[in-house]
């Protein structure tokens, strides 16, 4: 029968507009207005998932943002969303969802055998289980990858465009219920920014649940001014559909809105947004939410909040059950009872913990005739997939036990109250602090490290006058802190007070047999978390909340906890006798309330568009080239440039052998270029760098060295002296921003009194670098204002005149050990140069090379980079660079050489490797042993910084960091791999050219 | 997110800036003059209060400057910046 619960009248839903969907392949009708949820409790459907860990049925157990058992898994295919709240997913036609947790499905579930095994699942069970031995993970995990189900990412790239909003306010209201709404519109009418921000697709909040009247007349209809009012003022934005889901440092917020209504409606809109919001005044109306009763047995599919019974009702127009009974220990459900009993609902009676309440609702109920057992506690439930009926029992003088005769009692619905918490979460997300009020058991919003206030229901106010009162004067005064006092003279809405009876706080009520023997006290409904559980957690030495949530996962589910953590910290303490539960601590609760779409976080940063790329001047040629590319950092550099059925050896072989035969190009545009200026500039460099600077003459390169203060390696790069105050350096590609940074700290912090400016200049220059013999030849060509002779132009000397018709500096510096020109001429001009370079060389056998080639040319060299053969506890001592350390003046690091650590004998030092059979390329980072042997571990003595095979040397060689290795030349070493240990032999880290004599050719 | 108040360009986001560390350690005049356990103690040594301290930033994503900033490590409340060699706000020394 289709949607047989559904009232003939009544509720926010239009029965006008059916909407069709399927839940689990089953196609259903519900009606505009309607969350899944409200659909599936129209139709019947009561069994709706199944329990995390033991894979119990479990049924709708809330109308909101609370649920923790109907998670579905919503949409197939590359908009699938796994874990979604059935409570909070809008109705719309075509919608498909599927259970989560349960296979074969909700009804017949093959994982609800561990339900039977329960007593070897306790609280602590895999910490206990898996941390010994280690291997056995690997054999549990399989397992329980499996078991533990939950929802299934989607395979494909998300469709749907997601867009940020960043913006300022005067003041951010979270919430539209009745407080949130009156703090709106007195903030409105002050003139403020305002921004009204709610989860929901209508604004009322409570008031959508309620029956209830202002100024006399329906609530909803003030809403509806309330609204139309807002909307006048043109500096008040409402975001409906939007949750706040964190509240940060100095009032920052974020919020998610999801702007369509219907999942698989993306392309038009980004389907969601995410509000960057700095406010200068907080107002947090964000509500409260109930909290269940801890009874036997309370997670079978019917046992639902009392609110929510009330919220199905009132809002959807849904009977949650055709015979209905109200558990409680305070007032307030009482009004669940009325709603569903004038609703035509059958009331099989209310169950109260406390003796003869008789406040003005509890009388008003029993008027209507609902039969009222009081002093009493629910024992036990029949029916495994839906309750059949109830155990009841009288609470003995202590509550802490039963008595007399148990009564039965048939019903199919357990609507129950413990209370309201006070949501408090963005309060806790922003340094703020929980106060317990003990009267009352709850929580509310302690001190504030922001401008800002919690009002209405949030702050502990249950009554709507006060929460009206509360909110409109919250509103006021946080538009008059921002600077808006603009008054208005406006009549403020009034509603009836109705007086409520103090509650009855009990944790876990009693049953017959002491608690976890009969039955399943369920705090944690999403984590399968009892009472029981959280009790050994105490016997086991767990002393406050947070230990004990991460020992039991209380609390630690998608929904966070939000109905089960306050009576969780509340066992915790009566376990451990304490008599305050704010005495084991006030959880901190995290962003986001609710979970977030990681889609919404990346914006428009996903694809191309995820990191920027940098891309030479130079680049559009390699591309066409059909080179291989290297991320470095940013960058895009070439790593080989293959020609038709070359394998990457073989390329690099090619270009190796060019580069050292015949002539070869490398764009060098990458490296990190800073312009140095200033009348201290060559002091400046005197103190970065190791090595002297104020005697290199105008026109010279030379080579430095930066440390850090611990005196390990920090950068390297070639400087030259362009002008007597101006220095071009260079820096490791991947270093740039870096070293600038560096240069940058040490100038403003520690020296301003020097005059020294410093620019990055790298992407203003294209550089070209060529090397090798016919170099000379090919540059001759292209320039006739600079001699290129060796003797006119030395090595590490710097020219400047034109090269190809274009205003060019040229280096004579070389990271290959051959004689090289590196050319550089203004970035646009870089291509165009590159170009005819190529097409005059031809004939010279010119060869582009990519960056695999240049580390290979260089560790013949045994030239060092920094970040392969350092890692930041590298020094210059430790690579043989003695050399470049100056004796004469202090510079950054130098006093650390005569700390202990740098004054080691056994520190590692930079050597060559050969493998003896002259064939195996080791492996970079292979660890480096002295003993053949098989046994493992051995004590290592180094690694593997470099390793290649050289087409010069027709062999594989390597570069290494090894202890004391100066001292063992000649050793044989080996490189242990999985199969076998390989042999090297230390030698010298040069092994091309040692005297350098190509460099000046 | 923390609204730092760089002292060149006014307040701005968080995301802009780097932070560098506690503020007022000087880089001794004569490295040489100082024993190990001295040179060590600069090199690594910070106060880790939990409360105010002064530390530095750099407004790397805006005017590249470095400025020093008296905050409180428990609350985050920012009770000043101010420009290096220049004396911390009244309430954080
Ligand atoms: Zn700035």
């Amino acid at each position: 029968m289709a949607q047989k619960n559904r009232l003939t009248e009544g509720g926010r839903i239009d029965r006008s507009k059916p909407v069709n969907f399927t839940f689990n392949g089953h196609p259903l009708q519900g009606y505009a207005g309607d969350t899944l949820a409200s659909a599936l409790l129209a139709n019947g459907i009561r069994v709706v998932a199944r329990s995390f860990k033991y894979h119990r049925p479990r049924g709708i157990m809330a109308a909101g943002v609370e649920e923790a058992n109907a998670l579905v898994q919503l949409e197939t295919g590359d908009r699938t969303l796994a874990n979604q709240q059935a409570t909070r997913i809008e109705l719309y036609e075509g919608l498909s969802a599927t259970s989560i947790n349960c296979w074969p499905g909700p009804n017949f579930d093959l994982m609800a055998i561990n339900s039977w095994f329960h007593r070897l699942m306790p609280a602590g069970f895999y910490y206990k289980t898996f941390m010994w031995p280690v291997a056995g993970w690997k054999f549990y995990e399989h397992f329980i990858r499996r078991a533990a189900g939950l929802g299934i990412s989607p395979r494909e790239a998300d469709p749907d465009q997601y867009d940020q909003m960043n913006v300022h306010c005067d003041v951010l209201i979270v919430g539209g219920g009745p407080a949130g709404l009156a703090a709106a519109l007195a903030a409105g009418r002050s003139g403020a920014r305002v921004i009204l921000a709610d989860e929901q697709a209508q604004l009322g909040g409570q008031l959508l649940n309620e029956r209830c009247e202002i100024n006399g007349k329906p609530a909803l209809d003030w809403v509806t001014t309330a609204e139309t009012e807002l909307a006048d003022y043109p500096d008040v934005t409402i975001l409906r559909r939007t949750t706040t889901f964190g509240y940060y440092d100095h009032n920052f917020a974020g919020l998610l809105e999801t702007r369509t209504a219907k999942l698989t409606d993306g392309g038009e809109h980004t389907r969601q947004r995410l509000w960057h919001v700095r406010a200068k005044r907080v107002v947090l109306a964000t509500g409260a939410l109930e909290r269940p009763l801890i009874f036997s047995d309370n997670d079978r599919p019917g046992v639902m909040l009392a609110n929510a019974a009330r919220s199905y009702l009132t809002r959807y127009g849904v009977k949650v059950g055709s015979r209905v009974v109200v558990f409680t220990n305070n007032d307030d459900a009482y009004r669940t009872a009325i709603a569903l009993f004038e609703g035509g609902v059958k009331i099989a009676c209310i169950i109260d913990t406390r003796s003869a309440p008789d406040g003005e609702l509890p009388t008003a109920a029993l008027a209507l005739g609902i039969e009222l057992v009081d002093n009493s506690t629910v024992t036990g439930v029949t029916g495994g997939r839906g309750i059949k009926s109830i155990e009841v029992m009288s609470l003995n003088a202590n509550a802490d036990g039963v008595t007399g005769v148990p009564r039965m009692i048939d019903c199919d619905v357990v609507a129950s109250s413990g209370g309201w918490n006070p949501v408090i979460h963005l309060h806790s997300h922003s340094g703020g602090k929980a106060k317990f009020d003990e009267a009352r058991g709850l929580f509310i919003a302690g001190e504030t490290l922001q401008a800002s206030v919690c009002i209405g229901a949030a702050n502990g106010e249950f009554q709507l006058d006060g929460c009206l009162k509360q909110g409109f004067q919250a509103g006021k005064k946080a538009a008059s802190l921002a600077g808006l006092k603009k008054s208005s003279r406006r009549k403020l809405p009034v509603a009836e007070t109705i007086d409520e009876t103090p509650a009855r706080i009990l944790w876990a009520l009693p049953t017959t047999k002491p608690i976890g023997e009969r039955g399943k006290h369920f705090l944690d409904l999403q984590h399968d978390v009892t009472v029981a559980d959280v009790q050994l957690a105490a016997r086991d030495g767990y002393k406050t909340d947070e230990h004990t949530k991460r020992y039991t996962t209380l609390g630690m589910a998608t929904d966070q906890g939000k109905t089960g953590n306050i009576p969780g910290m509340a066992v915790l303490a009566q376990a451990l006798g304490v008599e305050n539960p704010g005495d084991v601590g006030t959880t901190t609760f995290r962003p986001p309330y609710t979970p977030v779409t990681l889609g919404a976080f990346a914006g428009r940063n996903v694809g191309v568009l995820t990191d920027p790329v940098r891309m030479t001047p130079m680049h559009h040629w390699h591309e066409l080239s059909g080179c291989t590319w290297e991320d470095v950092g940013q960058w895009k550099r070439p790593w080989y440039y293959p020609q038709t059925g070359e394998t990457m050896q073989d390329a690099v072989n090619r270009e190796c052998l060019a580069a050292r035969n015949a002539v070869a190009i490398l764009d060098a545009s990458t490296l990190g270029k800073i312009d140095i200026q200033g009348p201290d500039a060559a002091e400046f460099l005197n103190r970065i760098y190791t090595n002297a600077w104020s005697k290199l003459a105008v026109g010279k390169c030379r080579y430095g060295l930066m440390l850090r203060e611990d005196g390990m390696i920090f950068d390297d790069g070639v400087t030259t002296r362009i002008g007597e105050n101006h220095f071009l350096m260079t820096t490791t590609t991947g270093n740039a921003a870096t070293v600038l940074g560096w240069l940058e700290e040490w100038l403003q912090t520690e020296w301003p009194d020097l005059k020294v400016y410093c620019n990055s200049v790298t992407e203003a220059w294209a550089t070209l670098s060529l090397c090798g013999p016919r170099a000379r030849d090919l540059l001759t060509e292209f320039t006739d204002d600079i001699d290129l002779s060796a003797e006119a132009f030395p090595f590490m000397a710097l020219r400047e005149g034109t090269v190809g018709g274009i205003a060019a500096r040229i280096f004579r510096i070389s990271f290959t050990g051959e004689s090289s020109f590196e050319v550089n001429v203004p970035a646009s001009y870089g291509l165009a140069l590159w170009t005819q370079l190529m097409n005059a060389g031809e004939k010279y056998g010119i060869t582009p090379y990519g960056t695999e080639t240049m580390h290979v040319l260089r560790a013949e060299k045994g030239y060092i980079i920094v970040g392969q053969e350092t890692d930041g506890t590298v020094m210059p001592q430790d690579l043989g660079m003695d050399w470049i350390l100056s004796k004469t003046k202090d510079f950054l690091g130098r006093r650390s050489f005569a700390r202990n650590d740098s004054m080691r004998a056994d520190r590692k030092q930079l050597v060559g490797l050969l493998p003896l059979d002259k064939q195996t390329v080791l492996e970079e980072g292979g660890q480096i042993v002295a003993e053949n042997s098989t046994a493992r571990p051995l004590p290592m003595i180094g690694h593997v910084t470099s390793s290649y095979f050289s087409a010069n040397l027709e062999r594989p060689f390597a570069l290494a960091l090894v202890t004391d290795g100066r001292s063992r030349m000649g050793e044989q070493v080996y490189i242990p791999m999985k199969d076998r240990n390989i042999p090297a032999e230390i030698t010298s880290p040069v092994f091309f050219d040692p005297e350098g004599e190509r460099l000046n050719g | 997110m923390l609204l730092i108040p760089c002292p060149f360009c006014g307040k701005r986001e968080e995301t802009e800036f780097h932070h560098g560390g506690e503020a007022h350690i000087e880089r001794p005049k004569d490295p040489d003059a100082l024993s190990d356990e001295a040179w060590a103690e600069y090199l690594f040594m910070r106060t880790n209060p939990k409360g105010v301290f002064l530390e530095r930033w750099v407004h790397l994503a805006g005017c590249r400057r470095w400025f020093n900033m008296a905050r409180n490590t428990a609350t985050n409340e920012i009770l000043g910046s101010y420009k290096i060699g220049e004396k911390p706000p009244k309430g954080a020394r």
